[in-house]
């Protein structure tokens, strides 16, 4: 209870704290001479986020690059560390799993979304059938991990199985399967899970996408005798490409970055490591920060073109609104 | 208009105002350890009395074994009127170093491992003479080693524990006929006994899978052919990193264990083939024993506690264990095992007592008839155990003929120890040969 009390009071006095410091710069920018006010204004509004920005960002970017020169003393080492994520077996097997991985997460999430948002558009129920595709959006990476864990949970043929798909192997007359030790499959059972969660994702930006769609151009296509397969293909995505380019390079970011489900299901044995779980292995447990670093630099750099291309179409998008 | 401009100064200096009056009342904390009113103060003269004196001590153990060994130096505190803050936390491996680094380093530490105290010698005070003297006095040459860093001597042990126990159920024993073997060898035919004649029971169950950390229980299957094939001093080599990780002897002890662990026939009771032991977890794997499924799982001391409620583990009772045994029986008994190591960030002198009366046998007794703990302290009576397991495990370790060698992993650097070492088990088990795994091990041996 002391405890709590204690806890509720640093908020409280943070809260105030923070609330004085931007009341006091308020005041000044307020108060400042009318001179070059604007300017001042300016700056005062955007300096707390500038120097928070430059704080927890900047500063740790430039000193991770730094860290993946050095080795585990923290002597400058040149490039040994990227030397061994291209030529070790471990680490190569980490690049290789991320291309798959960024490879089909965004692709099958993506189709299998559109293909639903299609399906369903105006059916009967269309709002229960949504909420149930939506619903795993809403469990963290972990808990997803979790739960699959167990739905890929292995016993021997002479035990009772816990694990729901290896019931089903049972009930099907086959042998129960070690699903996530099984290199290289076990990999694809892991992108199923993420697969899993963002398809939803998909699904509802696809659809609101799809429901944009002027029905003057639908009806047009109608009349011209166009097929539903050719109405697909001809109106509804080439109106709705800025979406799915969107859902896709957001779900590749998403995808790049994924830590949660490997490290809950795997921790990365069996071959099934990525960048950022390797990352937090090398750096944390195995006391090898340069080696962590690099693998960070090189997920940064794999993560930036595609960055870049969302928001120079962001930005292009705006320009024909 | 002067009433607005008021207004406008009111709510941040109000703000600010609060904010300075709440800061005044932080920065309190710590927690007074409960001491029990009566104790009996002769006993800590010695320690000299403190007035207002605070000694702030950080370690691994949380939960209740924190709550036991708050109660440990419960009079020690009283009598000399040291307040001993205690913290405990999961984070300390990472924590412990950060807080050195940031200037908030914590009077004493206690260190799981030898690795993580040899990595903060630079920040540690070398330890005062009568701590060094004490353990001269109360522990073996090992021990004190373990605390010493180039030549230096910084932490006293203090709490051990020990691994290799085989667990079994005697009543099986009994009903089967079997006997509790005394050798390797002995060990091995009875493995071989038990497959060919048993329908329903494998000889052996075992479960790696521990999150992140899955492949440390084979590490000590290792460890432990290691030490019994090949003695101490190739062990302390192999540790070291003077002879390869893929020595031959050390492949030889690989293929040793993987004769149960890599034989479907051997393993897994109760859960399916041999490489079911990295789906299951190892608080679980013991549990087929006492179903029936399986005779024997290798696990450390704190298999006792992971028997469910109400078991009875006494060499009469529901299971039992024996140590892993020697595979040539004139070599003697050696163990494997760990402990703690306590060093210190600060020479204060209520530090300093501290610091000398956890080296003492005392404390050791102090704590260890609480139960639940066990210390190679030679001064310490092996009666006030609070188990049969227990007592035996003292009495293993106060035995001057006991090799004692720390867990190999924890001695390990950390590239090692707590990553190649724990997925080379992992991928042995799941099918990699001796040679790949060894090898692969060795090349990610740090170079320097």
């Amino acid at each position: 209870m002391e405890d709590f009390a204690d806890k509720g009071l640093q908020v409280v006095v943070g809260l105030a704290i923070f609330a004085a410091i931007i009341g006091l710069i308020m005041l000044v920018v307020d108060r400042a001479p009318k001179s070059g006010r604007e300017k001042l204004q300016v700056a005062g509004f955007l300096a707390p986020a500038l120097i928070l920005l430059a704080v927890g960002l900047v500063f740790p970017a430039l000193q991770t690059s730094y860290l993946s020169f050095t080795d585990r003393n923290g002597d400058f080492v040149g490039l040994d560390n990227f030397v061994w994520m291209f030529t070790q077996p471990e680490a190569l097997v980490t690049l290789r799993n991320t291309l798959i991985w960024v490879v089909l997460v965004p692709l099958l999430a993506s189709s299998i979304g559109l293909a639903y948002a299609v399906f369903i558009d105006r059916a009967r129920g269309e709002k229960a059938l949504k909420a149930l595709v939506f619903m795993p959006m809403a469990i963290s990476f972990v808990g997803a991990g979790v739960i699959w864990r167990f739905v890929y949970a292995y016993k021997g043929a002479e035990q009772d199985q816990i694990g729901l798909l290896n019931q089903i192997l049972v009930w099907l007359g086959q042998e129960p399967k070690q699903f996530l030790l099984d290199a290289p499959e076990n990999t694809f059972f892991l992108i199923a899970v993420m697969i899993w969660i963002q398809t939803g994702f998909a699904m509802v930006v696809l659809s609101a996408a799809i429901k944009g769609i002027p029905t003057e151009i639908v009806e047009a296509a109608r009349l011209d005798g166009a097929s539903a397969w050719q109405q697909f293909r001809n109106v509804t995505i080439p109106t709705i490409r800025g979406s799915l380019i969107v859902v896709i390079t957001t779900i590749t970011i998403g995808t790049l970055k994924v830590f949660d489900i490997v490290r809950t299901m795997t921790a990365g044995q069996y071959e099934t490591s990525v960048v950022a779980n390797e990352m937090y292995t090398q750096a944390f447990r195995a006391g090898e920060p340069g080696r962590g670093a690099a693998l960070a630099l090189v997920l940064f750099l794999m993560v930036l073109p595609v960055v870049v291309y969302n928001a120079r179409l962001l930005r292009k998008q705006k320009e024909i609104r | 208009m002067a009433n607005i401009r008021s207004r406008k100064y009111l709510l941040p200096t109000a703000a600010l105002s609060v904010s300075l009056f709440a800061l005044a009342g932080c920065g309190s904390g710590g927690s007074d350890s409960a001491g029990s009113g009566d104790a009996d103060c002769t006993a800590y003269e010695s320690y000299g009395t403190f007035e207002d004196a605070e000694v702030s001590v950080y370690s691994t153990i949380v939960d209740v074994e924190a709550e036991l060994l708050e109660n440990s130096w419960a009079d020690f505190s009283e009598c000399t009127g040291i307040d001993v803050a205690y913290e405990g936390s999961k984070e300390f491996e990472t924590q412990v170093g950060v807080r050195a680094q940031g200037g908030t380093a914590p009077d004493l530490a206690i260190f799981p491992q030898p690795g993580l105290l040899a990595a903060q010698a630079g920040n540690l005070k070398p330890a005062p003479q009568a701590v060094s003297d004490l353990v001269d006095e109360g522990w073996s040459p090992d021990w004190k080693k373990y605390g010493t860093v180039d030549g230096t001597f910084y932490g006293a042990p203090m709490l051990a524990n020990i691994k290799g126990y085989v667990w079994y159920v005697p009543a099986t024993f009994e009903e089967k006929g079997w006997e509790v073997p005394t050798t390797w060898d002995e060990m091995t035919e009875l493995t071989e006994k038990i497959a060919s004649e048993e329908e329903e029971m494998k000889p052996w169950c075992a479960g790696f899978e521990s999150g992140e950390a899955t492949g440390w229980p084979g590490t000590d299957w290792i460890e432990d052919a290691v030490l019994r094939d090949h003695g101490p001093e190739v062990y302390d080599q192999w540790v070291a990193h003077e002879i390869p990780f893929d020595d031959p002897r050390i492949v030889e002890s690989f293929d040793r264990v993987g004769e149960i662990l890599k034989n479907d026939d051997y393993v897994n009771g109760g859960f399916g083939d041999s490489r079911s032991i990295l789906s299951t977890a190892f608080a679980e794997a013991g549990q087929p024993v006492l179903d029936g499924q399986c005779a024997m799982h290798h696990q450390a001391s704190f298999q006792a506690a992971n028997w469910p409620e109400g078991t009875n583990v006494a060499e009469d009772g529901d299971v039992w264990a024996f140590m892993t045994l020697p595979v040539d029986p004139a070599a003697g008994t050696a163990i494997t095992g760990g402990g703690e190591m306590i060093g210190a960030y600060a020479d204060r002198p209520e530090v300093v007592a501290l610091q000398t009366y956890l080296a003492t046998a005392e404390f050791a007794n102090a704590r260890v008839s609480q139960g639940g703990a066990i210390s190679a302290n030679k001064g310490l009576d092996p009666e006030l155990a609070g188990s049969d397991l227990d007592r035996q495990s003292i009495e293993l370790l106060q035995d001057p003929n006991t090799v004692f060698r720390f867990d190999a992993s924890d001695l390990m650097p950390g590239a090692v120890g707590s990553n190649s070492f724990w997925s080379g088990i992992v991928n042995w088990i799941n099918g990699s040969s001796t040679e790949e795994v060894t090898q692969s091990v060795e090349d990610s041996w740090p170079a320097s």
